[in-house]
């Protein structure tokens, strides 16, 4: 058997790690990423049917308590959704961290020649991947519903880009949870501790003008609202300048805090 | 992927074209430690290991839950750092040389895995992929090693269908794609059933004919006395015996034959027929005749001697000596009891 194939074995120990080797590791990690989601379809329901399922639910059964109309509410609540699709993503990344240093195949990874930094993009890069699935199944059940694109295929894009700018901050926290508490159930239930109030503290569902004084100047710093604000400007049109730059100042400001965190946590727990 | 040197033929000149070797490395050792020492808070998990594994042969570790058996192999290959002391392996120095000394080595363990969702191909061929092989020959490597490990058929499953021992042998397989020069082998068959245990076992003697030195911790004498050659005894992070295996077993006494008698009155006259021959035996409780034998050879002759005397045997079987006994030989008191140290392992 030693000869069907030659591996480059210890006289290439010395060889530097490349740039077109980490891009090759990156590459492999996604492709077991990708595999993963595709063995266990149901890690796809949270991306997929958790929007669905609030807009229907919010559309039909409150949309005309809300807006008025269901049509008015539509263009309301759906570009707030598409927005916080990026942050759903984003905590993924922490759960599949998590599950890979329980079960080992974290270590078995650190025994190999890689960088370290190559499991984590791999896990972000799928993730990615995933939220191509999530934002087109999205945005066409939206249409089949009878969502307007009032700027456009632009203004959705847009829309879409500023999502994942702001997941990709929120990356950092997800590995920092992912690297801390002790098992995946653990990240998400805390993530969703989180994330819950934020998401319903804001003007995803509901115009804040209605809402109590505190809540109204908790929604009013709150980052979720300014991303929904920009989501749906950036698709109905409107003034964009403001909500877009707070979300921007908001997906730096939470980088430059937790990115160095997230890193030597990484660093001590791999 | 066009950077890829292009990989010498199998096993050409790794002597020779090998890296600068580090000055501590003693000629024909694949592994030497000195002087490990590793805390976890207030617990000393090793408290200066030193141990030597010689190029080609195989050392078993052997010791209790919570000795420090699976905290020194982590120190061995990079996955954690000693407080203090050093080890190299192929060459390497764990601290300074870790890319390198990863390229030299691999791992099976109870901590190191594979992903469970993917298929056994599947994980097979990503880590040849991350081991720097061409797509072509990962596929390959992959193809190659799941024949070697009867898993061909399971190919394609998911690895969380296999069986314990599938899972084991895609573990082995998965620490050999590189042609690892060390193995490292954590206790490879704790929780396995006896036929189980027996294919791992195979496996391993198999890869040991191949020429590869193995690292293999165990709680099992047994385990021991068939995979390796030479032995390091740790108790409580610390080497309490180290040697051959021979040399050992006749530090604690080797195997057992236990002769079960047809006529349990005749037991006596069957110990003194062979203590004619110069071979001592004694009589147990279990009403068994025990002869304490150093190889199969003399097994033989104990048998011949009771058949040629007309004796009647109704049984018999071997016993290696358990761990507990090892160590009751070697420290005159029974294994350590499993306490917090088994957390920090």
């Amino acid at each position: 058997m030693s000869t069907a194939t030659t591996v480059p074995g210890a006289e290439f120990a010395d060889r530097r790690i490349g740039l077109t080797d980490h891009l090759r590791h990156i590459g492999a990690l996604t492709r077991r990423n990708l595999m993963r989601i595709k063995a266990d379809p149901e890690s796809m329901f949270d991306a997929l049917l958790m929007p669905i399922i609030f807009t229907l639910l919010f559309v039909y059964v409150f949309g005309g308590a809300i807006s008025g109309t269901q049509g008015a509410y539509k263009q309301w609540l759906i570009p707030g959704l598409l927005g916080t699709t990026g942050m759903n993503l984003a905590m993924a990344v922490g759960t599949g961290l998590n599950a890979d240093l329980k079960t080992g195949v974290m270590d078995r990874f650190r025994t190999l020649p890689i960088g370290r930094a190559s499991v984590l993009i791999g896990k972000v890069v799928a993730e990615a991947c995933r939220g191509l699935v999530a934002y087109t199944v999205l945005i066409a059940f939206s249409l089949v519903i009878g969502l307007q694109l009032k700027t456009g295929i632009t203004g959705v894009l847009a829309a879409v880009a500023l999502s994942l700018v702001f997941g990709m901050s929120l990356v950092w926290i997800s590995m920092l949870l992912g690297l801390t508490l002790d098992n995946a159930q653990a990240v998400q239930g805390i993530g969703m501790l989180v994330l819950m109030p934020l998401q319903f503290g804001s003007s995803i569902f509901a115009p804040p003008s209605t809402m109590p004084g505190w809540l109204r100047a908790f929604t009013r710093y709150n980052p979720l609202s300014n991303l929904a604000d920009a989501c749906r400007h950036l698709i109905n049109g409107g003034p964009v300048a403001h909500s877009v730059t707070m979300v921007l100042l908001w997906s730096v400001a939470i980088t430059a805090v937790t990115a160095p965190l997230a890193v030597a946590r990484f660093r001590k727990v791999t | 992927m066009t950077t890829q040197t292009a990989p010498a033929p199998n096993g050409s000149g790794q002597q020779a074209s090998r890296a600068p070797r580090s000055h501590d490395a003693g000629p024909g050792n694949a592994v030497e430690a000195r002087g490990i020492v590793k805390h976890f808070g207030a617990t000393k998990a090793l408290d200066g290991v030193d141990l030597t594994v010689r190029q080609g042969t195989v050392l078993g570790v052997l010791g209790p839950n919570g000795a420090g058996k699976t905290t020194l192999i982590r120190i061995l290959s990079t996955l954690l750092k000693p407080d203090a002391g050093t080890a190299v392996v192929g060459g390497y120095d764990v601290l300074r040389q870790p890319r390198q000394l990863r390229r030299t080595i691999g791992l099976t363990g109870q901590y190191a895995s594979v992903d469970e969702l993917l298929s056994g191909s599947e994980n097979l061929y990503l880590i040849g992929r991350l081991l720097d092989l061409p797509a072509k020959q990962a596929k390959a490597r992959a193809a190659e090693l799941l024949e070697r490990f009867s898993l061909t058929e399971a190919a394609g499953r998911p690895a969380k269908t296999y069986s314990g021992g599938m899972r084991r042998r895609l573990d082995l397989a998965a620490s050999m794609i590189g042609r690892p020069r060390v193995l490292y082998l954590d206790e490879p068959t704790t929780g396995l059933d006896p036929r189980t245990r027996n294919e791992v076992w195979e496996e391993v003697q198999r890869m040991v004919a191949d020429g590869a030195t193995v690292l293999l911790t165990t709680q099992y004498m047994e385990e021991a006395e068939q995979l390796a050659t030479d032995l390091t005894v740790i108790d409580r992070g610390q080497v309490i015996a180290n040697g051959s295996v021979d040399g050992l077993k006749q530090q604690v006494g080797g195997r057992t034959l236990q002769v079960r008698p047809s006529h349990p009155a005749e037991l006596p006259a069957m110990a003194a027929c062979l203590a004619e021959r110069g071979i001592s035996a004694t009589v147990t409780d279990t009403g068994l005749l025990a002869v304490p034998i150093t190889d199969d050879a003399q097994l033989t002759v104990v048998i011949g001697v009771l058949g040629g005397r007309g004796f009647g045997i109704a049984g018999i079987d071997t016993a290696v000596p358990s761990l507990d006994e090892v160590f009751l030989a070697l420290t005159g008191r029974p294994t350590a009891p499993q306490t917090a140290e088994e957390a920090v392992r």
